[in-house]
């Protein structure tokens, strides 16, 4: 199971953000990817051709495996994006990241073929 | 620029939505790691007037990750402060040299303050463009709601410090999440004080893998091995060469009293060389069961690895594999830098003795192109201390080169102390080399492309059926390193491939079309829009004036 190191600052502060519409709260100054992480979710995005999820692979922003849409805007590097209190997340999981629906997991790639 | 240098600085916690200025300067540097770090401060302290961009919210780089820090409004503009700050929190925690990265942070805290140094952080480079003589930089927020100070920099001179990440070798089962790059696992730990798994293998080669493991292992984990596919007798050959660098000695002690400490197994010409799901949770159709459920939580994700010792050349040896329940996978086969913008700009690149691609540069830091130099893991990966040797160097030539006085003494200590690292650094690749036969653990589904699902099958096709003899050919026919990550994940183990099919090694003609990417980084379609609708006609896209500016050099 994934979550805090032992011994890290519990800080008293949170904030509070959501996932598929799940609260959960997490530590000011993390990245989305870190507070997914710490409360043990590991995969948020499902690939258009297999199906197969996908978590953080990199973690560093080079890979953009953990695409992640946060507060309506898709395609957002989950390792790099900071949480705020309010932050909506929505996963990849749906029917546009099969390829089925507007596939917004594609806007990026006109642009870097 | 008193204006825009306050805009821009460390301390502006509070996002201001305001329309993104197009910067002037005479230095921009790019990359506030070891080597951007220093070389900014370096040139500012030289009197040059500069912009230091970077993509992280806060300097340090990959190497120098720590926890966002507190209170930045109140710490950044006086060095006391800073220095109070950082005592009272654990933000080095786990760091080696992490005074050099206090100190020069300090400085640059205090350029900012003077207005010698416009700080853009949470900024990446999408676009290298040169009008005349002049460099510019077409930029884009970090994410989408990164607050976007500055659109472009235009800069005379242009020191390039964007470092590396790590390289990776495709492996039956990678892409399962709990699998991460080793980076990746640090980056959480040092950045987050998040913990990616509770029960962990670290894999691949290389002197990384043991920082990684150690701060796991002090993070609370469980480190059930290291997998070296190396051998020791690679470390030993290199006692000389540590006792020549005095802080890797006492680096590698340290590492090695945790591992006792931690009671880590550290096993060489030893492989993970394939990854399990969790065995209650089979893959097929559990993606379709889980979005039926809603249960993300409860995905597809690593349960084990199948650990095999491995000859000499990286072939797993039959029947010694043995199975090990882990729920987090770090890996990493050594470091690639990131050579788009070098690429961009025209610089000549080679291979490295550790087999990636880098930029070439004379033995101070300027590169192939008039006016770009560069410096860091660009240039060869070296460590952090050379990084910020190379950074301050790349940055005293520019004053030299501009008549400025400049301590020769000082030179020729960093010439000193960076030939003595990069010696160290070549010994260190020559004994964590990539294993020759790593391909042998593939099988014909395992996906070389993460991005565009592609697999090992049907670049062997693209060759074996196709025709296809050079990773070009292989890339435009099976879009391997043609998806979000633009190969920077997948290029190297590509060239590779495609050159063992060829039955040679690898060359820096094979390793370069999988580096160069048309835009440093994804943008969204509006902003090519908008570059379009601007004057662009004395500008050519990736770098195309630039490298006609070092032809006729």
């Amino acid at each position: 199971m994934s979550g805090q190191c032992d011994g890290a600052a519990d800080s008293a502060d949170r904030v509070e953000i959501s996932f598929d519409g799940t609260p959960i709260s997490a530590r000011p100054g993390t990245t989305v990817g870190a507070a997914l992480t710490d409360a043990g979710i590991r995969s948020w995005r499902v690939t258009r051709i297999g199906g197969t999820r996908r978590g953080i692979f990199c973690g560093i922003g080079v890979c953009f495996d953990c695409l992640i849409t946060v507060d309506g805007a898709p395609n957002q590097r989950a390792c790099l994006v900071p949480v705020a209190d309010g932050m909506r997340l929505v996963s990849d999981t749906g029917e546009a990241a099969r390829g089925n629906g507007s596939g917004n997991d594609n806007s990026g790639e006109d642009a870097h073929g | 620029m008193a204006d825009v240098s306050a805009a821009t600085s460390a301390d502006d916690s509070a996002p201001v939505r305001r329309r993104p200025d197009d910067l002037h300067t005479e230095v921009a540097v790019v990359g506030a790691g070891p080597a951007g770090l220093a070389a900014a401060v370096t040139a500012a302290d030289a009197g040059f007037d500069v912009v230091l961009v970077d993509a992280g919210q806060q300097p340090g780089g990959q190497y120098w990750r720590h926890p966002a820090e507190v209170e930045p409004g109140q710490a950044a503009n006086s060095a006391s402060a800073a220095t109070a700050a950082n005592e009272k929190t654990d933000e080095g925690a786990g760091h080696h040299s992490w005074l050099t990265f206090s100190m020069l942070r300090s400085r640059l805290r205090a350029h900012v303050a003077a207005g010698r140094i416009r700080y853009v952080p949470n900024h990446q480079v999408w676009l290298l463009e040169s009008v005349g003589t002049a460099s510019v930089l077409r930029l884009t927020g970090t994410w989408d709601a990164a607050p976007l100070r500055a659109r472009s920099v235009t800069a005379e001179r242009l020191i390039l410090c964007p470092g590396g990440y790590d390289r990776q070798l495709p492996i039956p089962g990678w892409t399962l999440p709990g699998v991460m790059a080793a980076g990746g696992v640090q980056a959480l730990i040092k950045g987050n004080r998040t913990l990616a798994g509770r029960r962990a293998i670290v894999a691949g080669t290389g002197p990384f893998l043991l920082p990684v493991a150690t701060a796991l292992a002090e993070a609370g984990a469980q480190v059930v091995a290291i997998c070296e596919a190396n051998s020791p007798t690679g470390w030993l050959k290199n006692v000389r060469g540590a006792v020549q660098v005095p802080g890797k000695a006492v680096e590698a002690a340290e590492y090695a009293a945790s591992l006792m400490r931690h009671r880590i197994p550290y096993r060489v010409r030893t492989g993970v060389t394939e990854i399990h799901p969790a065995a209650d949770q089979p893959a097929a159709d559990q993606a379709a069961a889980d979005q039926a459920a809603g249960a993300a939580e409860h995905a597809e994700r690593v349960g084990a690895v199948t650990v095999t010792r491995l000859t000499a050349d990286g072939t797993p040896i039959a029947e010694s594999g043995s199975r090990i329940d882990v729920d987090l996978v770090a890996l990493g086969w050594g470091f690639t830098p990131s050579l788009e913008l070098v690429l961009a700009a025209g610089a000549h690149t080679k291979k490295d003795v550790d087999g990636s691609l880098v930029a070439v540069v004379d033995d101070r830091m300027r590169s192939s192109v008039p006016g770009v130099s560069i410096a860091g893991e660009a240039t060869g990966i070296g460590g952090a201390m050379m990084a910020v040797h190379e950074g301050e160097l790349a940055a005293l030539t520019l004053a030299a080169d501009s008549g400025r006085a400049v301590s020769s003494r000082r030179v020729t200590t960093l010439l000193r102390l960076i030939r003595r690292e990069r010696a160290f650094a070549v010994s260190m690749h020559l004994a964590n080399p990539v294993p020759q036969n790593w391909a042998s653990w593939l099988t014909d589904q395992t996906l070389l492309c993460r991005c565009e699902e592609v697999p090992v099958a049907a670049v062997r096709e693209a060759h074996d059926v196709l025709g296809a003899t050079e990773p070009r050919t292989v890339k435009a026919l099976t879009r391997a390193g043609m998806g979000w990550c633009q190969g920077r994940v997948c290029g190297f183990a590509t060239a590779e491939l495609v050159a063992s099919c060829r039955g040679r090694a690898s060359r820096a003609e094979d390793l370069r079309p999988m580096a160069k990417r048309s835009l440093a980084v994804p943008v969204a379609l509006g902003e090519l829009a908008a570059l379009s609708e601007r004057d662009t006609s004395s500008a050519k896209m990736e770098g195309g004036t630039p490298s006609e500016r070092g032809r006729t050099a």
